[in-house]
């Protein structure tokens, strides 16, 4: 419903009350901003948790082995634990529903040269589903695949940074790398998000790393993707078995953590998550700890407005002024105070927090702190009606007070 | 015009109660000039704040224009207020933040009369009560005779069937009372029903009719020179 004459009557009011009204739209607006920079901060330091584990796939898990510290079954402790492709198989066909993704790694460390440049680097023999582990972006070529296994291709991809170091500007796609002396196919160049370290590896099938370098069916580790499908619980509960059933396979201890552990990202997510969980309770206890102090402190002064205005009240009364018009008229007032003292703070939250960007990223893990529109959609419903509340109570006591008395008040 | 009968009000003190007002018969009709007159605590105040749908009796009848005012709700009381009552107080009640034309124009405002037309009727009054000039001031800027020509023509602006006055020129010095009073008579001539409340025997001498009231009982209700040349006028 809009009344011209009653939004004038507002206008004029508000306007010859200056100081007043800005006390009363301070309170809020100081709720709103500390409200705003609140939940723009933590939502900051959500986003550094998110990208931190944004390396390798959310849902990865690795299973490691070094030596026992256990006696088992007659074996003693020291004995030094080694994965086989028999391994890998017997959790690719136990666990298929589980599973995503799976693959070998076996670790090497190669002179790579190529014309006169050489270095050595990080060699990992890999499976093809080994991309979405470790979530290798193919920048030109491709990554492996199952054809390279089956044949035990001498095939390698290798990091944006060997590129650089090796070939520098020029091409190096379809070129041949020497590769520990024996020469293979560059057929993809890849870059990662996890930083430099992780540009510096070249990937080679874990076939044809088996049979060149010592003819075994070694692996150093197993990295699966669980299946996405799986709650964080189920995907713990996953690993432990995982555990439990290879550590029975090899004859390792129940408890021996470091003979053969799995690594699993679902632990991690849950304590990520946890730890922001309770990190938004506080904030929303707090925030709205904050809004309530606002909410009250508006009502104070809406208070004392209304006892200020009693007299006015009470001409406009005398004049024909409905109670319901002096209640419609102060409500407006504040509603609109509110409303417009909160869009201040919160312009004016989201504008700090858009200055802080991502400079506190290094030191305070904050990064690219802000609020969400429907935080911004619900602190507006919430100003509408806290200062609908903070009008209507005094409002309805000063309509109330018969005009008599408001006449005599000074 | 308003009649009343057996009217008591009392209002409570602690555990006592004051009785202000003791049986209160008065019959003022249309285009009457009346004067109420008494010492403070005579009940003349509460009698007007009834009259003026201000305030609500306890006992006895109160006909406005022919109804009874009977379980007056406020929104009732403030339709009743705007359509037939004009209020002059002796503190002026003028809105401190509007101008003299806005606080003119401000009954017709709950009157739902739109801006323009307001403003144009508001300016005849201010016209009528000698105060063009002075439309765009603000209360703080006009002398006191000057807020009380502000305040009754807020009063009239409304047309009503009676203007309450209650001790117009109480706060006046005796010249700018004489031109507060000469433009009641000049509002009474145009056969408006004026009631006006005063402890001034001068002010109550140019009405026509004068009620004395003491202790909340009437001890006197006759007309004064005026009001007799005015009757015998009309014989």
């Amino acid at each position: 419903m809009f009344d011209l004459d009653r939004w004038r009557e507002i206008f004029q009011s508000i306007n010859k009350n200056r100081l007043r009204s800005v006390m009363s739209g301070f309170t809020v607006s100081f709720a709103i901003l500390l409200f705003t920079l609140l939940f723009g901060i933590v939502s900051g330091l959500s986003n550094s948790f998110t990208s931190a584990f944004a390396d390798d796939a959310q849902n990865s898990m690795q299973v490691r082995v070094r030596k026992t510290t256990k006696p088992f079954k007659g074996l003693q402790t020291g004995r030094v634990i080694q994965l086989r492709n028999d391994d890998y198989n017997f959790v690719q066909d136990t666990y298929k529903n589980k599973i995503e993704y799976q693959s070998a790694r076996v670790y090497k460390n190669f002179t790579l040269k190529y014309k006169n440049e050489a270095n050595n680097y990080n060699v990992t023999a890999v499976n093809p589903d080994h991309q979405f582990l470790e979530k290798t972006i193919i920048d030109q070529g491709r990554y492996l695949n199952e054809r390279d296994l089956n044949e035990k291709s001498k095939v390698i991809v290798i990091g944006r940074l060997i590129k650089a170091d090796l070939f520098g500007e020029k091409p190096a796609l379809g070129k041949r790398l020497n590769v520990n002396g024996s020469s293979y196919l560059i057929i993809g160049i890849f870059s990662d998000e996890g930083g430099d370290n992780e540009e510096r590896i070249a990937y080679i099938p874990v076939t044809t790393a088996q049979s060149i370098y010592g003819n075994n069916d070694n692996i150093s580790q197993i990295n699966l993707g669980y299946n996405p499908n799986l709650s964080l619980d189920a995907a713990i509960a996953f690993g432990n078995k995982i555990e439990r059933d290879l550590r029975k396979k090899l004859n390792i201890h129940p408890d021996d953590q470091s003979a053969l552990s799995v690594r699993n990202m679902a632990e991690a997510n849950k304590g990520v998550g946890m730890f922001m969980g309770a990190l938004y309770a506080i904030v929303i206890l707090v925030g709205s700890g904050t809004l309530v102090a606002g909410i009250i402190g508006i009502s104070n002064i809406m208070i004392f407005v209304i006892k200020e205005r009693t007299k006015e009240f009470g001409i406009r009364k005398a004049l024909g002024a409905t109670p319901a018009s002096i209640i419609g008229m102060v409500v407006q007032e504040s509603v609109l105070i509110t409303t417009i003292a909160g869009y201040l703070g919160l312009s004016l939250g989201t504008y700090i927090l858009s200055l802080i960007g991502n400079s506190l990223e290094k030191d305070y893990f904050i990064k690219d702190p802000s609020v969400s529109p429907g935080i911004v959609i619900g602190a507006t419903v919430v100003l509408i009606l806290s200062g609908l509340i903070a009008g209507y109570v005094p409002a309805k006591r000063a309509a109330n007070i018969k005009p008599i008395e408001a006449l005599r008040a000074d | 015009m308003i009649r009343i009968e057996k009217m008591h009000k009392s209002y409570p003190i602690g555990k006592d109660s004051l009785h202000v007002l003791k049986g209160i018969d008065l019959h003022i009709k249309e285009g009457e000039f009346v004067s109420i007159m008494g010492s403070s605590g005579s009940g003349k105040s509460t009698l007007l704040n009834i009259v003026g749908l201000l305030d609500i009796h306890d006992q006895g009848n109160y006909y406005l224009n022919g109804e009874l005012i009977k379980d007056m709700n406020e929104k009732k009381a403030a339709i009743l207020r705007n359509k037939f009552l004009g209020f002059v107080f002796q503190s002026f009640n003028l809105i401190s933040y509007k101008t003299a034309l806005e606080n003119v124009a401000l009954p017709l405002y709950y009157k739902g009369i739109n801006r323009k037309e307001r403003l144009e009727i508001a300016m005849d009054y201010l016209d009528k009560v000698g105060l063009k000039d002075w439309a765009n001031r603000l209360p703080n800027e006009l002398s006191g005779g000057q807020k009380q020509r502000v305040a009754i023509a807020r009063a009239l602006v409304t047309k009503p069937k009676v203007v309450l006055a209650d001790e117009p020129t109480g706060a006046l010095d005796s010249t700018t009372s004489d031109s507060v009073m000469d433009l009641l008579k000049d509002i009474n001539k145009e056969g408006m029903t004026v009631f006006v409340i005063t402890h001034e025997e001068e002010i109550a001498l140019q009405t026509k009719r004068i009620v004395r009231l003491k202790d909340g009982v009437i001890i006197s209700d006759e007309l004064t020179k005026i009001g007799k040349a005015v009757e015998l006028c009309l014989i």
